[in-house]
């Protein structure tokens, strides 16, 4: 089943960390290939800690896993994902004439593929 | 071979360096002490860093990398330098983009070799805050000191951005748990308010965290603008944000009646539906807000000296990015003379990467055309841009082996103070050794041209 989910890339310590020791290494594709759900929408779509989803936005899509969040942290309907290789994926490549393709607020349809 | 510190203390194989700045965010923290085994060429301690910072000095270690690629195969400095300059002045329309983690002293050196070539330059500032360098001169902005705002502020927003994450000091420096003259008691002295769209690891520490429904900052600062003017709001704002009228009220209130108030803002709003409009909005509320108390509105910004390349780029030509020199002066034009757009249109027939990636941050469509087009790239680090590139330097790491100037998120420059030693180039050695060598092939280009025409006048 496709969901449609707005995504928010942002900044993660982690992230952070892994990019200054090299963006080749584990622990930052590890910190850029999870999204983070809330966890009523995973138990709505059938989704555990761990599994993998396909998030396709309108110029790409990309594989990730996925892990729940509170309601309290993260609300319904969104989701949030480090910045990485993943994210440019889904990035607009429209800039609206300003330089900066859209980055955060990202609309992707979520479909579970492991 | 670089410049070693000059403020620094040595016994034996183990040196200190104190007031080491750390250039990992735009916080720019400039009272790192760092201890060096210089012989293990080693940081084996950094005072006062925070979690970026640690990793930034305690894992630094020169890798041993060729001095540059050629096409992937191993080359000189020199013969990478040639292949360089072959590219840039056969190219019609180069660009250099990036140069957000290297010095003003290599960011200025950039902007002329663009002159002459007569190409684009465009620092990350396009990918970051660049919305707000738009809106910023259309409304101009109230603006302070990071120092200024830590001995005054008592009302602290931060809106769209994690500095606990992005910006870890930035609480314990400048805006919340900091001493000031007239805020002694540090957090006591001062309310936070976080606005966000999700519950990020920067709000356990303020007193109020207003939630906006994503894609609706545009709406609720211009809904907390007109309140303040006391104009009428429709209550419709409330299921349109996610705020309701008390809580605006509320703030509104806050606002108004504090002594001093900043509102810091990150990229929630300028990498959003919006994106000048929305900086331009934030920006006019702390401008209107003067009306009352004094107010500042100012980015957070991320690189370590993506400030100081908005200010060299300015200082040089007038704009802070995105300006293109074919015309013999600079224009500025956002949309056009941006790298993204010029990668994603294929109007980029070359390009020089100064210390950034965009082969890994760059919209797959722009990261496509970086693939066809010859592509040069100056890093300390292998990335994934130096991967697509044709030619590939190994540079010297700034504020670790290279000394130079880099300007703080307020616009306030800090000389950097080197701990070790390197063997690669640094940036700004690179760019001039391309800029002189440019500059003979124009020459030779020029005078084989006008050889040209007074042969074919001739016959």
């Amino acid at each position: 089943m496709d969901k449609t989910m707005i995504l928010v890339p942002g900044r993660t310590t982690k992230q952070g960390v892994g990019l200054i020791d090299s963006k080749f290494k584990k622990d930052y594709r590890e910190a850029t290939t999870t999204v983070e759900i809330n966890v009523e929408d995973m138990a709505r779509l059938g989704l555990e800690d761990g599994c993998k989803v396909k998030l396709r936005s309108a110029d790409g899509v990309v594989t990730v896993k996925c892990t729940g969040r509170r309601t309290e942290d993260l609300p319904p309907g969104l989701m949030f994902i480090a910045y990485g290789p993943p994210t440019s994926k889904l990035m607009g490549k429209d800039t609206a004439a300003s330089g900066m393709p859209l980055s955060k607020h990202l609309e992707v349809e979520l479909k579970r593929v492991s | 071979m670089m410049r070693v510190a000059e403020k620094a203390k040595s016994e034996g194989n183990i040196k200190i360096v104190e007031d080491a700045t750390c250039t990992f965010c735009g916080c720019l923290c400039d009272d790192m002490v760092l201890t060096v085994d210089v012989d293990a060429k080693k940081i084996t301690k950094a005072k006062n860093a925070c979690v970026l910072g640690k990793a930034l000095f305690l894992n630094y270690e020169e890798e041993d990398r060729p001095f540059a690629l050629i096409g992937g195969k191993e080359a000189t400095t020199a013969e990478a330098v040639e292949e360089a300059a072959q590219i840039l002045a056969n190219a019609r329309f180069p660009i250099i983009y990036g140069m957000s983690d290297t010095t003003c002293e290599t960011q200025r050196k950039a902007v002329g070799l663009m002159d002459m070539l007569g190409g684009t330059i465009d620092s990350t500032t396009s990918v970051c805050h660049g919305p707000t360098g738009m809106a910023l001169q259309g409304v101009g902005e109230s603006t302070a000191t990071l120092g200024e705002i830590k001995n005054r502020a008592d009302l602290v927003i931060y809106w769209g951005g994690n500095p606990a994450e992005s910006l870890p000091r930035h609480f314990a420096r400048y805006a919340v748990t900091a001493k000031g003259m007239y805020t002694p008691n540090r957090k006591k002295d001062r309310t936070i308010v976080n606005i966000d769209v999700r519950h990020t690891k920067s709000v356990p520490v303020a007193d109020i965290f207003i939630q906006v429904k994503p894609g609706a900052d545009f709406e609720l600062l211009w809904a907390l603008r007109a309140l303040v003017k006391n104009r009428h709001v429709d209550p419709n704002i409330e299921k349109k944000t996610g705020v309701s009228m008390k809580t605006m009220k509320d703030l509104v209130e806050r606002m108004k009646n504090c002594r001093y108030g900043v509102l810091f803002f990150g990229m929630g709003l300028t990498m959003t539906r919006g994106r000048h409009f929305n900086s331009a909005a934030i920006l006019s509320l702390g401008s209107d807000l003067n009306e009352y108390t004094h107010f500042i509105a100012t980015p957070m910004r991320g690189h370590g000296n993506v400030t100081g390349a908005d200010t060299v780029v300015a200082w040089q030509t007038g704009y802070p990015f995105g300006v293109n020199f074919s015309r013999g002066y600079p224009k500025f034009n956002p949309g056009e003379f941006t790298a993204t757009d010029m990668f994603v249109r294929g109007d980029a027939d070359a390009g020089l990467i100064l210390a950034s990636d965009p082969g890994s941050n760059f919209t797959q469509a722009a990261v496509d055309h970086m693939k066809k087009i010859p592509m040069i790239v100056l890093d300390p680090k292998y990335t994934h841009t130096a991967k697509l590139a044709r030619v590939a330097f190994t540079t010297a790491h700034y504020g670790i082996n290279v000394p130079g100037t880099a300007y703080r998120s307020d616009g306030v420059p800090i000389e950097l103070r080197t701990c070790l030693d390197s063997k690669y180039p640094s940036d700004e050695e690179v760019i001039t050794a391309i800029y002189r060598r440019v500059e003979q092939l124009l020459i030779a280009k020029k005078r084989s041209k006008g050889a040209n025409n007074k042969r074919q006048k001739a016959a």
